[in-house]
């Protein structure tokens, strides 16, 4: 158990991510081949040579950022490399990406990327991710990195592949190479109707390549493959149930580990016995200081050992949620603090302070693992959004050399932020290395909820000013314990000040979609409806009257226009709110209406409109997708979503206890994809869920004049 | 002490020897490699593990395997018909409703139950019949679209 607030890295940290079992025939078995039969990536350089292999050399400052400042790298001779891309004498295409897939999609759009610049079909193209000895090393998927880095690396090597192959054409039949097309995985000299395809061309060929920095790469106006509604890679194996998760994966021998949970956190065990459980057949009791499991040959049968050990454990007192904010703030309690209005020369100023629960990620595929010592190799697979760095957690924690550890992310059911760390691929190698057997291990939903880490719990201020006719003057923001993502308000301010404090935080915390800017934005966009209110001035108004940033403008007016925010009508028992924000250069606005009954206090969102912008759109139908999907998940968080715990221990660990939003919790929604085709492509599993809390808040005002400080808004309903 | 149970799945009989209080759930996935329906909560809260009994969607990690006894199973890998996709899985597909998938086998068996039920589903009939099953990548309203689709299809195929 870690008490440390966030890292910086950890402020990085977000969400993203996929990958391929070990070959592409592997995809559809259950049974995944044998871990010696797959080449090392050092062999691999040697033995995909035949045919053209190109290596994607990273930019300096991609090169640091994809190798982490200070820790520890792996093998020299990768370092510099993003991505490579084999061509083989078949035609092949096969690009090596050390990032995974969670549902993001990134199997998809990287495939688009290579085959833009390629001028292959994107089905053509075979994307191997997130596996430790096939591709190169990555920092990992998260903080909506993937289109902004990855993407271009892909693109630049799909380019360098077609010029190189133009070349191959050009001097086999001794023409100018400007006489030649590149299209349909074909070369082709129009003057002679000749062609050759990418396999004759590479056949026989041995060519090692490092793209130049300066390759050419397609104009977006030119694109054919990337701009375009692309379907789901593999999305048949998704809807029959063939896709293997790590929760799916079986080893020739497989046994089946449990862990032994502490009463608490923090405790450590006093006693263990292990009798009843030595006398079942098959079990294997592995105990090293207070790390205790159980193997057996099947999961009913380590359950049931594990409830068979008796245990008792030295707990130590600690806090509950019930004095949370005090805890992180001294002082702190939800609510208006000061409000000076009219008399007040300066103008209105509105003090309060906001507070922010801890919540979970809840990935519905619970962390899992299935672990194999084979000749002091160890192969992990294993749902993680940082392969890489659970590679050196597990070499770290059993003293191997990286080279000695493979870990495989099959395409996993999840994250958003909460897959980053090594836990349960340590525990499983743990169990294996006893068992002298390869063993799975998943966490029970309970494990899921108790021993990972939260999105952190925080406390934020607010002091600002407006004068009369709604211009801001100042602004002070501190956020305390919950992170400085998105900390900085995007109004224009003459005085503005935004400060984030670490604090000692009582439970793990983490990475989470978004990070601290649903936070931020939360109290920042609440702030500025009640700003709006004591100056008299639409919300709407008030914002574009105090924002100068041009995209952030456009999503608002795009979503207020859609949802006809000047048309709306006050009804009994509805209201109208909105907010918006921005964060890792990309754009959202949300437009939402809300009813509260007045005799039950029930809650529900009855619409949603939100404007979405992150520079030239890579895959329209999977950016729909994502956007409906953050303003989901910020709907939970916003309304019901919050941890609770006491004396070390998680009080609401299960899906029954801790509400999640389901089908009746979703209105229609509507999302305008504002398409930037001057623009960079920018990630966006992340930026659409920051405005949809405040969005909902405001609302909530509206309908009942109510204001609300607190996320969760309404966990009980809203009596009015 | 395991007892011997002849399960119809997916058309066939398969003798499998296990404890009555076993869960379906650990039976279709550990006994007979059938790992479409997945874990997620061990409560029945999540609708990961759905099959179908007889027509009926039901949680099988709460289900114990003793109580199955000669009820028709179905699970997401007895869906395909000769190579060709069930109207509600390709409606799945067509309509993306799906991020990680995890939930999809469950989502894709509890709709192809209520379209049992209401062959022309309201969006109400949709919801309250769906709101067992969560998917916490949030494409709500993508599923409800494809069981919309889904039931056109049928319809569809229905009148020829």
């Amino acid at each position: 158990m870690s008490r440390r607030p966030l890292t910086e890295e950890q402020e990085t940290q977000a969400e993203e991510g996929r990958s391929v079992p070990l070959s592409p025939t592997a995809v559809n078995s259950r049974l995944v081949p044998e871990t010696t039969a797959l080449p090392s990536r050092r062999d691999l350089l040697k033995t995909v040579g035949a045919g053209l292999l190109l290596l994607v050399a990273l930019p300096e400052a991609e090169a640091q950022e994809s190798g982490g400042g200070g820790r520890r790298r792996p093998d020299s001779a990768s370092q510099s490399i993003g991505a490579w891309i084999h061509i083989a004498a078949d035609g092949a295409v096969t690009v090596y990406s050390g990032k995974v897939e969670v549902g993001q999609n990134a199997r998809t759009s990287l495939a688009q990327a290579v085959a833009e610049e390629l001028r292959v079909p994107v089905g053509a193209v075979q994307m191997v991710l997130g596996d430790t000895d096939l591709t190169p090393y990555d920092m990992g998927t998260f903080g909506s990195r993937t289109t902004p880095t990855m993407i271009p690396q892909l693109r630049k090597a799909g380019a360098a592949a077609r010029e190189i192959l133009i070349d191959l054409a050009a001097a086999q039949w001794q023409v100018e190479r400007s006489a030649l097309t590149a299209g349909g995985g074909k070369i082709s000299h129009a003057a002679t109707k000749r062609t050759l395809t990418y396999g004759e061309l590479v056949k026989g060929q041995k060519l090692t390549q490092t793209i130049p920095a300066d390759v050419a790469l397609t104009p977006t106006a030119q694109w054919r493959v990337m701009g375009v509604s692309t379907p789901k890679a593999d999305g048949r194996d998704f809807v029959t149930g063939k896709h293997t998760y790590t929760t799916d994966v079986k080893r020739p021998g497989m046994l089946t580990g449990k862990i032994l949970r502490p009463a608490a956190f923090h405790a450590t065990l006093k006693s263990l016995d292990a009798q009843a459980v030595k006398a079942l057949p098959g079990v294997t009791v592995v105990q090293d200081g207070d790390f205790v499991g159980v193997i057996a040959p099947t999961a009913h049968e380590a359950t049931r050992a594990l409830a068979a050990l008796k245990a008792e454990w030295n707990t130590v007192s600690q806090p509950s949620d019930q004095t949370l904010y005090e805890q992180l703030r001294p002082g702190s309690k939800a609510g208006k603090t000061a409000e000076r209005t009219e008399a007040d020369p300066a103008g209105h100023t509105i003090e309060a302070t906001y507070t922010v629960a801890y919540i979970a990620h809840t990935p519905l595929e619970p962390r899992a693992a299935v672990a194999e010592w084979k000749d002091e190799k160890l192969t992990v697979w294993t749902g993680t959004q940082r392969p890489f760095g659970v590679r050196g957690d597990l070499a770290a924690a059993f003293k191997l050399p990286e080279s000695s550890v493979r870990v495989i992310v099959p395409d996993t059911g999840s994250g958003y932020g909460g897959k980053h760390t090594a836990e349960v691929a340590i525990e499983a190698a743990r169990l294996a290395r006893a068992a002298g057997k390869p063993v799975k291990l998943v966490w029970t939903r309970e494990e899921e909820f108790t021993w990972a880490y939260f999105r952190p719990a925080g406390v934020l201020t607010v002091k600002a000013t407006a004068q009369t006719d709604g211009t801001l003057t100042h602004w002070e923001f501190d956020n305390y314990n919950s992170g400085p993502s998105g900390i900085r308000a995007p109004y224009a301010v003459p005085q503005q000040r935004a400060d984030f404090h670490r604090t000692q935080a009582p439970l793990r915390e983490g990475s989470y979609r978004g990070l601290a800017a649903t936070a931020n934005h939360f109290a920042r966009e609440s702030h500025i409806d009640d700003m709006a209110r004591a100056v008299k001035i639409d919300p709407l108004a008030f914002r574009l009257k105090n924002l100068q940033e041009l995209r952030l403008r456009a999503v608002l007016e795009t979503a207020a226009a859609r949802f006809g925010w000047d048309k709306r009508r006050p009804l009994p028992g509805h209201g109208y709110g909105l907010a918006c924000g921005t964060e890792k250069n990309s754009y959202v606005a949300c437009c939402v209406e809300v009813t509260v009954d007045r005799v039950s206090g029930k809650v529900q969102v009855t619409r949603i409109v939100a404007a979405f912008e992150c520079g030239a759109i890579v895959n329209p139908l999977h950016l729909q997708n994502q956007v409906e999907g953050s303003l989901v998940m910020g709907l939970g968080g916003a309304l019901f979503e919050a941890i609770r715990f006491d004396q070390g221990k998680i009080l609401n660990p299960h899906l029954s206890a801790y509400r999640v939003p389901r089908f009746a919790d979703v209105p229609p929604i509507e999302i305008i994809l504002v398409d930037r085709k001057d623009l960079p492509s920018e990630g966006a599993g992340e930026t659409p869920i920051v405005a949809i809390a405040p969005a909902i808040r405001n609302a909530l005002l509206d309908a009942t004049g109510q204001f609300l400080y607190t996320l969760p808004l309404a966990p009980n309903g809203l009596k009015t | 002490m395991p007892d011997r149970h002849n399960l119809h799945i997916n058309g066939s009989v398969h003798a499998v020897e296990a404890g009555a209080e076993r869960s379906l759930l650990s039976v279709l996935r550990d006994d007979l490699d059938l790992t479409g329906a997945h874990y997620g909560c061990g409560e029945g809260q999540c609708g990961a593990c759905t099959v179908l009994m007889d027509g009926q969607p039901t949680r099988s990690c709460i289900t114990p395997v003793g109580a199955v006894g000669a009820k028709a199973v179905v699970t997401i890998e007895g869906l395909e018909h000769e190579g060709k996709l069930h109207p509600v899985q390709q409606a799945f597909l067509d309509a993306d409703a799906l991020q990680c998938g995890y939930c999809t086998s469950g989502m894709i068996l509890s709709a192809v139950g209520l379209l049992k039920k209401h062959p022309t589903p309201t969006e109400a009939e949709i919801v309250s019949g769906m709101n067992g099953n969560v998917c916490r990548c949030g494409t709500y309203r993508r599923i409800v679209n494809a069981i919309h689709a889904a039931s056109r299809s049928q319809q569809k195929e229905a009148r020829r």
